[in-house]
């Protein structure tokens, strides 16, 4: 039978939905429009009122807010409400550039632990549970997030955070740990700590993990539930929008994630020409918040590339699912005029018998010609004392890749465990191109 | 009749090899043999020594790729044409070598041929039918 956190609105006919989206977004441009300055200018700009949202096809009347209009406005130029109701703030790691920083209230607190509470119930996770935390705490949303959720549902939070992965081990073993989150390239670092230990994962108590922050393949899935002996989900989310808990796998259902719609309204589009395409296209995600207080957003471009499946899930949500996020508009590399995500390399390395899921694409450019590089470590399950057996094992995952992505590569065979580990989010490219 | 081999992957980086020799140095491990196969980006070091299970678990707990593999050691006279008498047999008994390396024993009498054949033991059958020594491990180590 399914768990719920909130039956009536998970399990809610979608005209009833609707309409609570719709008042939801009609208040929001409206408050919007009047507290933050920089949408009432942009929305000026566009010739477009608050009054004129009518319907929630009108959403598209509205200006796309993208990261650069965070970063334009840093640290505080969005926020909603004055500073002194804001309550916490995070940040992005800003890797390139000036961090994003977004605000909560203490309202906004509530909201998000009341849905990632709905997230780790759709995950089967009860009051009974003991919840590593392996998120990392700290400016990053999903340590925190994930905590109070955890709190929320009643639960008992083992904030262990990222890192120190053998001290992690013993307190899985010792605390009983029954569900896991983390992002998918540390539950594998866990897995091959595990391993190297002699710990076998079956002689503990782990149950599911919830896996997210990151993208990876079905392959990838597979491979982190038979190496933990778990059922692996997806979560998603992102600090503009919220953090985690923004849409959530369900245990019942095949695919997708069922989004959280009575307060994160999807739409799909074209990223080259911002077009919303119907529905069950693939596109780039966006998301416009209903229910923020401190940080609103309205249809802010995840750049995250995925679907809305509309389809009644075996779970009994009615809420919309999106499917899993394959890769993302800006991880999307350009090999010699072919989109490459790394997450297709990954769908063929996961899908070749023996292959380790560490690996590292590094592209560069030789004159005027892109390289691509896909290192792979050489494991003792693929290993030979043949030259040929060697090459000819590079030279398949070559064909394969070059059929799944029609581009041409170079497999480099490397040592175990040269490929750096994930202590959060794996770095799974190294483009040494000046471009 | 077979010699157990060890074999370890390498990445073409400099000292790889140097690193190898001195771990099995620091536990005593002698090597017998080697040799190095290579391609642009990666090789394949292959020894014969005294003792395999150490040998093994100790590059492992270094973290290298080893794999042991059965290979077959005969024994010919070192004196001229003495490769060329076995690879004579080797031909008309249609065996087929994936690889060879060959080292001289401290005597300086005989030269010891290390094969890997594709059908292990048709060859150790026709070697044997034809009149030459195929040396054991322990003959190998004893050396």
């Amino acid at each position: 039978m399914t768990l719920y956190w909130e039956e009536e609105v998970e399990t809610l006919p979608r005209v009833g939905l609707e309409s609570i989206q719709l008042t939801r977004l009609k208040r929001l441009v409206a408050r919007m429009y009047k507290d933050v300055v920089p949408y009432r200018e942009k929305m000026d700009a566009a010739g477009v009122k608050p009054e004129d949202i009518q319907s929630l096809a009108d959403l598209t009347k509205l200006p796309f807010t993208v990261k650069e209009d965070l970063r334009d406005n840093y640290p505080f130029g969005l926020f909603a409400v004055p500073m002194d109701e804001i309550v916490r703030v995070h940040a992005s790691s800003g890797t390139t550039g000036k961090p994003t920083v977004v605000g909560y209230t203490k309202k906004d607190l509530k909201t998000w632990s009341g849905l990632m509470a709905r997230a780790l119930t759709c995950a089967g996770a009860t009051s009974k549970d003991m919840i590593h935390n392996a998120y990392g705490y700290g400016l990053f949303t999903g340590g925190l997030g994930a905590h109070y959720g955890i709190e929320r549902l009643g639960a008992t939070v083992i904030p262990v955070s990222g890192g120190n992965t053998k001290r992690q081990i013993t307190i899985m073993q010792d605390f009983e740990s029954s569900v896991l989150l983390a992002t998918p390239s540390y539950a594998l670092n866990l897995a091959e700590t595990m391993e190297a230990q002699g710990v076998d994962p079956k002689s503990l108590s782990l149950r599911v993990g919830v896996f997210g922050a990151e993208p990876w393949s079905e392959n990838m899935r597979d491979e982190v539930e038979r190496k933990l002996n778990i059922k692996a989900v997806d979560i998603y989310g992102l600090s503009e929008v919220m953090g985690p808990g923004v849409s959530m796998q369900c245990l019942e259902g095949t695919t997708g994630m069922h989004i959280f719609e009575d307060h994160f309204l999807p739409e799909i589009i074209d990223p080259d020409t911002g077009e919303v395409l119907p529905p069950g296209e693939k596109g780039e995600l966006v998301f416009t918040t209903l229910t923020k207080e401190a940080f609103p957003i309205i249809r802010y471009r995840t750049k995250d590339i995925s679907r809305l499946i509309y389809d009644t899930c075996e779970c009994g949500r009615t809420l919309v699912r999106m499917e899993k996020v394959t890769g993302r508009t800006d991880d999307m590399l350009i090999i010699r005029g072919v989109n490459v995500f790394p997450s297709q390399v990954e769908h063929v390395l996961m899908g070749t018998e023996g292959v380790e899921p560490h690996y590292q694409i590094v592209v560069n450019r030789v004159g005027n010609m892109d390289t691509m590089d896909v290192e792979v470590e050489v494991s003792e399950d693929i290993f030979s004392d043949e030259i040929k057996v060697l090459e000819s094992l590079s030279n398949r995952i070559q064909a394969d890749i070059k059929d799944m992505l029609g581009v041409t590569c170079k497999v480099k065979l490397v040592e175990p465990k040269t490929i750096q580990r994930s202590e959060g989010k794996a770095q799974r490219v190294i483009d040494n191109r000046k471009l | 009749m077979r010699v157990e081999q060890i074999a370890v992957f390498l990445e073409n980086k400099s000292g790889r090899l140097a690193e190898i020799t001195a771990t099995l140095a620091s536990e005593n491990i002698n090597i017998r043999a080697l040799s190095v196969a290579d391609t642009a980006d990666f090789g394949i070091l292959r020894l014969i020594v005294d003792n395999v299970e150490k040998a093994k678990s100790i590059l492992k707990e270094n973290g290298f790729t080893v794999g042991i593999t059965n290979v077959i050691a005969v024994e010919v006279v070192d004196k001229t044409g003495g490769l060329a008498g076995v690879l004579k047999t080797i031909e008309e008994e249609q065996l087929n070598v994936e690889y060879m390396y060959a080292f001289v024993n401290k005597s300086g009498e005989n030269a010891v041929l290390i094969f890997r054949f594709d059908d292990m033991d048709k060859a150790i059958e026709a070697l044997q039918r034809t009149g030459y020594t195929i040396l054991s491990s322990e003959q190998i180590c004893a050396l």
